[in-house]
């Protein structure tokens, strides 16, 4: 296990309000690692800064083997260094097919140039059938996305999440309004995909955390509060202070 | 990212053709429409359409053109550019300035021919700058001429002057993701600074005056009119036929999937790892040069160019004919730009007949444009879909 | 002749200047009548002339009879007339047939006579203008304020040295405290123009340093007026502006002609004449042994031409060897007019001191046309600001409104002849006719498309076609007049340069109106906490039980209502027609991406920015109204680069990124 991503100090304010204070937090790959805390936590904002989004004022974010610095890439950029992202909300591509949302996901060069001389490929097909089948929608890949239930795009975009085989995932909220059944699909999806890569799953919901059965961040008013396996943080006073307590 | 594989697909892959039949179906639309006009024009010897209808048809091609490129920038890619028919005028524009120039200096070569002494370079140069730029009191050549002389270095000009515009200004308004309504108004402002660049007298393109007598083709002068506009109305059938199936291509495949996906949630296809702005930018210069050589071939047929064809409202009008025609299918352009403009030169020009109402006669020439702006505000409202929309009733009615 | 005249004039002013001193006015003495005050100098009265006319008016002025002003003013206008019989003066009115005479003492009728029966005194141009001369002095101490100020501006009309004098030696007994500054005045400008003394003239000169006037301004031109020379070498004697570098200050050809101006140098060849020469010397095709079709280029017609100058068929010409040798053997300068350099380097020094007066005031007289301008904008752009901040629609139906407001103004006023009440009806009125259509289209068309916002764009557009074509067919194709009431009419000036149009002013009091208006509705009010609560969070403001709906309707008649308002305003000072509202269009979508979305102090801020801008702008380059607007666009489009989201942005989780 190598740590592929080093966030230390990172601090940053909204119009006076500090959504991230002094944040330090390290993932390494492969592993699961779930992050909870309360609404306002920084939860999100986390995301924004790994991803690009958001700058944050001071701090640095490192990524790699090579130790390179994400603060000074574009969005499109960190994500074509090998880092997903899915969103709270489901978006995907709803007005295009099943397949054409997992094809402009899959993994190839990203120019305009390359993708306008694209030709399809037997081992896209195939790649794109495997995720389709891995994710439960292998005879939905000619349907519009925008037909699939709520729970189905959600595995839409995990699965292009898989398609563009990132080396760290950060899933936010994957679980919400799912069904039982539906949960325990994306647990499994989830803990699968961890075997190879780095996932980071923000989740408020404790069964589902619970059911991952990984290492657990605790976050709150935008710093560490608290790491460890669950029942550790559970069992840690402050934690039930600011957060189950509630 | 090595994972590109090159091994081909067992499935029978179809021809881009085959897997897009619409494209087919325009594209001989189109050859059975450019037939029909060819066999019935002045210029072929059956006189049922009239030269100047025949002109009128060749430049609703061109509008056509210009309204595909519209749909793919706006309907495709979702940026509302209120800028392309300046793109369209630069382009005219350019070409006008060869039309003008060379005309000019046949004149000015035969007005010498009775010289005692021949001319030298400088007082052909001379009389030509005297000839286009005496309306706006000037006798020198401004810079801006400097090609004007040589055809393909202005037909160059016709790619390059809308594209490197674009460019630019496309590179400054996406690098500041400028999105939305603003860059619509930004990209009206940068046509209405060019318009009020253009009506400037000493900006060297006769301000006001702008470009006239280009329906005179340079070394075509003993051609016929009627036979000059076949063959411009053939240019452009063939220029808009290209273009259609250059952008029906570009849509189809998966570089159209990024672009609608750009247009449905851009932040989405960033995070995917795309540069958006890239291919916002490649596809509003590409727009932007379509833009411009479909200008190149409508101002020889429409004779005279002035800066009024590039005001703000011309680009407004554009997107309103790919809004009625229906906005993310390419026919639907085509469809719309011809429909409006074919009717509002119908209403405008007198040929629609007045309604009287007993109290009060509806005279189609002041009330086109109110008929006009409401037609709009309800094709927005219930059909947003536009004319377009309706071939799909009919395919699901199938 | 031209002495004598001096001479004489001369002498009159001396004795003016006497009798001037010891005139008291309000002396009212009694008098010997007019008419034997005029006796001993009838035969010159009645035959004047140039040479003698002069002593002839100083006796007649120093007899100090007061009506002897009055005399000869009507004398100088042909307006008296002689008795051949008795040589009596008269005045006279013409009845057509007849002339009625007038004593000139009484100035009673004296009944009826023939035209044939007195003789009309006649004086020529230069003896009037002796007269006028001789009096404008002795008016200066008239006992009516107005004819003092006539004489003054006389004075100041056709200034010369011998006014200055009679002026100074008017100002000690000058009651009017206004009419003795004018006389101080006019006295310094005259003195710096042709006092006698040097140090008087340097100090006039000085005082005037900084004094942005016409009056004074044109003064101290005419002291350091130049006139452009040539010479060999630079004359000592002469007061020298400043000497041309040929090449820098001047460009050879201006060079050399103006010594062709000068007769010192042979006028050059122009490309033309050379044409026209060798066409006339065509022998057997050729020209000095050059076939015809070679004669295209410049080289080779030279090479004709010298071939035919060589055979002394044509004279030599300037070449351009003989041109640059011509321009180096001579000096270009400027000389000033006046030959004293002490003067005018005082003058230059007051003209520097002027100019940075001058344009201090420019600037001032510049920030308030700013000021105007960005009135203007505000009012126009505020509406669409309202609108496009709280529901994020963009109105291209905005320009539309204003131009609804100002057809309002113009109806109100066909009915209502009384300007100020009409205004007082019109403003209401716009407002609530606005107001109506914007809540009309509102309801009709943009609340179905809020989840569509380039759509509404268009869909307004389209109603914004319909309107306009709408107003050109009922109200036709050219501009309708609105017209200000009259204490709208006139202009606020502080002093020649700096001035502003009061119905400006009243623009500008209106956009602050508005303005307070506004900050008071959206910070104070239930509406206005309502409309800023939908603003920031539409979910959120209806689970809280306000009603989006109503809020849309009420803030998009608010925008329209405004927009009216401003139509009525703009509609004043510029004609109503009904493309009026697609000429502010685009300027009020620049104010409010420039300033900030959703913002009134945004709408300020960026109507203040493009308003003193483009009045910037235009100051660089005056003449050009356009090229002043293609810069401002361009700009704009550079400062979006810089500030994406305004002047005034939101920040933070509300900005919706």
């Amino acid at each position: 296990m190598t740590t592929l991503l080093e966030v230390s100090g990172v601090s940053v304010t909204f119009d006076g309000f500090r959504a991230i204070n002094n944040l330090s937090i390290q993932i390494a790959e492969p592993e699961l690692r779930a992050v909870i805390g309360p609404n306002g936590a920084g939860k999100t904002t986390f995301m924004d800064i790994v991803t690009g989004k958001t700058r944050p004022d001071e701090g640095r974010v490192i990524w790699g083997e090579k130790s390179v610095s994400l603060l000074g890439m574009s969005e499109s950029e960190i994500a074509r260094a090998g880092i997903g992202r899915k969103f709270q909300k489901p978006t995907v591509f709803e007005d295009q097919t099943v397949r054409e949302n997992l094809a402009m996901a899959l993994k190839n060069k990203r120019g305009p140039f390359d993708v306008m001389f694209y030709r399809r490929t037997r081992h896209a097909a195939s790649r794109i059938a495997d995720i389709a089948q891995e994710i439960g929608l292998l005879e939905h890949l000619p349907r519009r996305a925008g037909e699939l239930s709520h729970g189905q795009k959600q595995w839409l975009e995990i699965g292009m999440l898989l398609a563009q085989d990132p080396r760290l995932l950060l899933v936010d909220e994957p679980a919400a309004g799912m069904t039982p059944a539906e949960r325990e699909h994306t647990t499994d999806l989830l803990k699968r995909a961890a075997k190879t890569r780095a996932v980071v799953v923000i989740e408020h919901d404790m069964e589902f955390v619970r059911r991952l059965g990984c290492k657990v961040t605790v976050l709150h008013e935008g710093s560490v509060l608290a790491e460890g396996s669950l029942d550790h943080v559970t069992k840690n006073q402050e934690v039930i202070d600011v957060y189950l307590g509630r | 990212m090595t994972t590109q594989d090159t091994a081909p697909d067992i499935a029978p892959r179809k021809s881009f053709l085959a897997a897009n039949p619409s494209v087919l179906w325009f594209l001989g639309a189109l050859g059975l429409f450019t037939l029909c006009v060819s066999v019935l024009a002045e210029g072929f010897g059956l006189p049922v359409l009239s030269t100047s209808m025949v002109k009128i048809l060749g430049m609703t091609l061109c509008l056509c053109l210009i309204a595909v490129a519209m749909d793919v920038v706006w309907g495709y890619c979702g940026i509302l550019s209120l800028g392309h028919f300046a793109f369209f005028g630069l382009g005219g524009y350019a070409i006008g300035m060869w039309l003008m120039y060379a005309r000019t200096e046949g004149i000015v070569i035969d007005s010498f021919e009775n010289a005692p002494i021949p001319p030298t370079q400088t007082e052909i140069t001379d009389a030509i700058a005297t000839q286009i730029f005496g309306v706006v009191g000037s006798n020198d050549l401004p810079a801006l001429w400097v090609f004007a002389h040589s055809l393909p270095l202005q037909l160059a000009m016709v790619v390059l002057v809308p594209g490197l515009l674009a460019l630019v200004f496309g590179w400054l308004a996406f690098r500041s993701r400028v999105t939305g309504v603003y860059l619509s108004i930004l990209t009206q402002a940068m046509t209405l600074a060019l318009s009020l660049y253009l009506f400037q007298n000493d900006t060297g393109l006769r301000g006001n005056n702008g470009l006239s007598g280009l329906q005179n083709i340079p070394g075509l002068l003993d051609v016929p009119q009627s036979t000059l506009a076949l063959w411009f109305f053939w240019a452009s059938a063939l220029a808009l036929g290209l273009g259609y199936l250059l952008f029906a291509w570009l849509v189809s495949g998966k570089f159209g999937s990024v672009i609608r996906g750009i247009r449905d949630n851009e932040a989405r296809v960033r995070f995917l790892g795309y540069h958006v702005e890239h291919y916002k930018l490649l596809i509003f210069t590409l727009t932007a040069i379509v833009s411009g050589l479909a200008g190149a071939l409508y101002y020889p047929q429409a004779g005279i160019i002035n800066p009024a064809e590039i005001a703000p409202i011309a680009s407004i009008y554009l997107a309103v004919w790919v809004a009625i025609g229906g906005r993310g299918r390419l026919y639907g352009a085509v469809i719309g730009a011809a429909v409006v403009s074919l009717a509002s030169s119908w209403f405008t020009g007198g040929g629609a007949p007045n309604v009287d109402l007993g109290f009060y006669v509806i005279n189609w020439t002041d009330w086109w444009l109110v008929l006009l702006g409401l037609g709009f505000v309800a094709v927005t409202l219930f059909f947003p879909r536009g004319i377009g929309g309706l071939f799909d009733y009919l395919v699901r009615a199938k | 002749m031209r002495f004598t005249a001096l001479f004489a004039r001369v002498i009159a002013i001396a004795i003016l200047f006497a009798c001037s001193v010891v005139w008291r006015p309000g002396d009212a003495v009694a008098q010997e009548s007019l008419q034997s005050v005029l006796l001993p100098h009838k035969a010159e009265l009645s035959d004047p002339s140039r040479r003698t006319i002069g002593p002839v008016i100083a006796s007649l002025l120093a007899s100090d009879h007061p009506a002897i002003s009055d005399f000869l003013r009507k004398w100088e206008a042909r307006e008296v007339y002689q008795r051949p019989g008795d040589g009596l003066f008269f005045y006279a009115e013409d009845t057509g047939e007849s002339l009625t005479l007038i004593d000139i003492d009484t100035g009673e009728a004296m009944g009826q006579v023939g035209s044939r029966e007195v003789d009309q005194i006649k004086p020529n141009a230069g003896v009037r203008r002796e007269v006028a001369a001789a009096l404008v002095p002795f008016e200066l101490n008239a006992p009516d304020p107005a004819r003092r100020a006539e004489a003054l501006e006389a004075i100041a009309r056709s200034a010369d040295a011998s006014q200055i004098a009679p002026l100074a030696a008017s100002i000690d007994s000058e009651p009017d405290a206004d009419l003795k500054a004018r006389k101080h005045r006019l006295l310094a400008l005259l003195t710096a123009q042709f006092g006698a003394d040097k140090a008087d003239r340097l100090a006039a000169i000085d005082a005037l340093s900084g004094d942005t006037s016409i009056e004074a301004r044109s003064v101290l031109n005419q002291l350091t007026a130049r006139r452009d020379a040539v010479a060999q070498t630079v004359p000592e004697n002469a007061n020298i502006a400043r000497v041309l570098m040929v090449g820098s200050d001047i460009t050879p050809p201006e060079a050399h002609d103006r010594l062709v101006a000068n007769e010192l140098a042979p006028p050059r060849q122009t490309a033309t004449d050379l044409r026209d020469v060798l066409a006339q010397h065509i022998v057997d095709g050729r020209v000095g042994g050059v076939p015809l079709h070679r004669l295209n280029t410049v080289e080779n017609r030279a090479i004709a031409y010298e071939a035919l100058e060589a055979a002394g068929t044509v004279p030599p010409r300037a070449a351009e060897d003989e041109v640059a040798r011509a321009v180096a053997a001579y000096v270009f300068y400027e000389e000033y007019r006046e030959p004293d350099p002490d003067i005018t380097n005082a003058a230059e020094a007051a003209l520097t001191a002027t100019s940075r007066m001058l344009g201090i005031y420019q600037t001032l007289d510049l920030l308030l046309d700013g000021v105007s301008l960005a009135s203007i904008f505000f009012l126009a752009a505020i509406g669409l600001a309202i609108t496009f901040g709280v529901m994020g629609v963009i109105n291209m139906a905005h320009g539309e409104f204003i131009m609804m407001g100002a057809y309002t103004g113009y109806v109100v006023q066909l009915f209502v002849p009384d300007y100020t009440l009409s205004l007082l009806i019109a403003l209401p009125l716009a407002f609530a006719v606005t107001f109506g259509a914007g809540v009309t289209m509102e309801r009709l068309v943009i609340r179905h498309l809020y989840k569509r916002p380039l759509e509404t764009l268009l869909a307004t557009f389209g109603i914004s076609i319909a309107l306009q074509q709408l107003a050109k067919n009922i109200f036709g194709t050219q501009a309708r007049p609105l017209t200000a009431p009259d204490w709208l009419g006139g202009a606020i000036t502080l002093n020649d340069i700096v001035g502003i149009s009061t119905i400006r002013v009243a623009i500008f009091v209106l956009a602050l109106i508005f303005l307070a208006l506004l900050l008071y509705i959206l910070k104070r009010t239930r509406l206005g906490l309502e409309v800023r609560a939908v603003t920031q969070n539409p979910g959120m403001a209806a689970s809280m039980g306000i009603n989006p709906d109503r809020i849309n309707m009420l803030t998009f008649g608010l925008g329209s209502g405004i927009a009216g308002i401003a139509g009525v305003a703009i509609g004043l000072y510029a004609q109503v027609t009904s493309e009026m509202g697609a000429n502010y269009i685009v300027q009020s979508f620049m104010t409010v991406v420039v300033g900030g979305v959703g913002n009134v102090w945004g709408t300020l801020a960026g109507a203040s920015m493009i308003g003193f801008l483009q009045k910037g702008i235009e100051w660089f380059n005056p003449s050009n109204t356009l090229a002043a607007q293609t810069y401002m666009v361009l700009f704009v489009i550079l400062f979006i680069q810089v500030r994406p989201k305004g002047i005034v942005a939101l920040k933070g989780r509300a900005a919706g990124d």
